[in-house]
């Protein structure tokens, strides 16, 4: 069989992201998690990158893998967990776990199986994701919901130090 | 590809993130499987844009329809981000008051 390139990286960005994110849940040590999780951050942009949205792919290596999870690693080292902090619990409850989270995806792909097959187009193909395009509709159309995304960051940014604050007045 | 693979791919990813909300205690790990699923959802979006954008492409070359859906990713990143803020400003003040990370102090909330 002969894949073309754009398939043998579909299914390695694929491959790569599932794996990383089951590692992220199975690991032990929360830093291994956090490491893994940009491993799976970083496959979720090739898989934008492949699908030609290249803003958003920027934006998520940016945005996730550089700040959300360097913010994680800073809390991870504040907090300072050792080994017996983390509890186990118990296999039952583990167990259920799994298999809730086993029905659940079954469920999904099961009610997916009368699609009808169509084709995402790939990269190179179409202009919608390009920094120009987004940033025209992003500027023009959308300028009011970007405004009042800042003032959501303000007052996120007043809202965790009030929160982080040592002692409450 | 076809857009199956990006469901089957995101409902995966998905999942996972739901199992690990249901199975760890660490209530850092449990925030980052948030974040598992937000990202999974996200892809999904990108990937029935571009489908749309292709419907649409037929009958009118310089359209641009399809761009909604990528801005909305967008706005989802701006607000995971000032989630990512406060939710681990509030992980830290329960450090702070019970010495631990464990979800299940959260459960003194009640009283």
């Amino acid at each position: 069989m002969n894949m073309s390139i754009t398939q043998i990286l579909f299914w390695f960005l694929s491959a790569l992201a599932v794996f990383s994110a089951i590692m992220v849940v199975t690991r032990k040590n929360p830093v291994f998690s956090v490491l893994y999780l940009i491993i799976t951050f970083f496959a979720i942009s090739g898989h934008y990158i492949l699908m030609n949205a290249q803003f958003l792919a920027i934006v998520n290596i940016i945005v996730y893998a550089g700040a959300i999870m360097v913010l994680f690693l800073f809390v991870l080292m504040l907090v300072n967990l050792n080994k017996e902090s983390e509890p186990h619990k118990g296999k039952y409850m583990l167990w259920s776990g799994a298999l809730a989270g086993g029905l659940f995806m079954f469920v999904m792909i099961a009610a997916l199986q009368t699609l009808a097959p169509t084709m995402v187009q790939g990269i190179g193909k179409g202009d919608i994701g390009l920094i120009q395009n987004l940033g025209k509709a992003l500027f023009n159309e959308y300028v009011v919901p970007f405004e009042i995304s800042t003032i959501l960051f303000l007052s996120a940014m007043v809202g965790a130090i009030v929160i982080g604050k040592r002692d409450h007045a | 590809m076809p857009i199956e693979y990006y469901i089957y791919l995101a409902v995966i990813l998905f999942s996972i993130g739901v199992t690990g909300v249901l199975t760890r205690r660490n209530a850092i790990v449990v925030f980052m499987c948030i974040e598992l699923m937000l990202n999974a959802v996200n892809l999904l979006m990108v990937a029935f844009s571009k489908l749309h954008h292709a419907k649409a492409l037929v009958s009118d070359a310089a359209t641009t329809t399809g761009s909604e859906a990528q801005i909305f990713v967008f706005f989802i990143m701006v607000v995971a981000a000032a989630e990512v803020s406060v939710g681990l400003a509030i992980i830290v003040m329960m450090y702070r008051n019970v010495y631990n990370v464990d979800i299940n102090f959260l459960n003194r909330l009640k009283n």
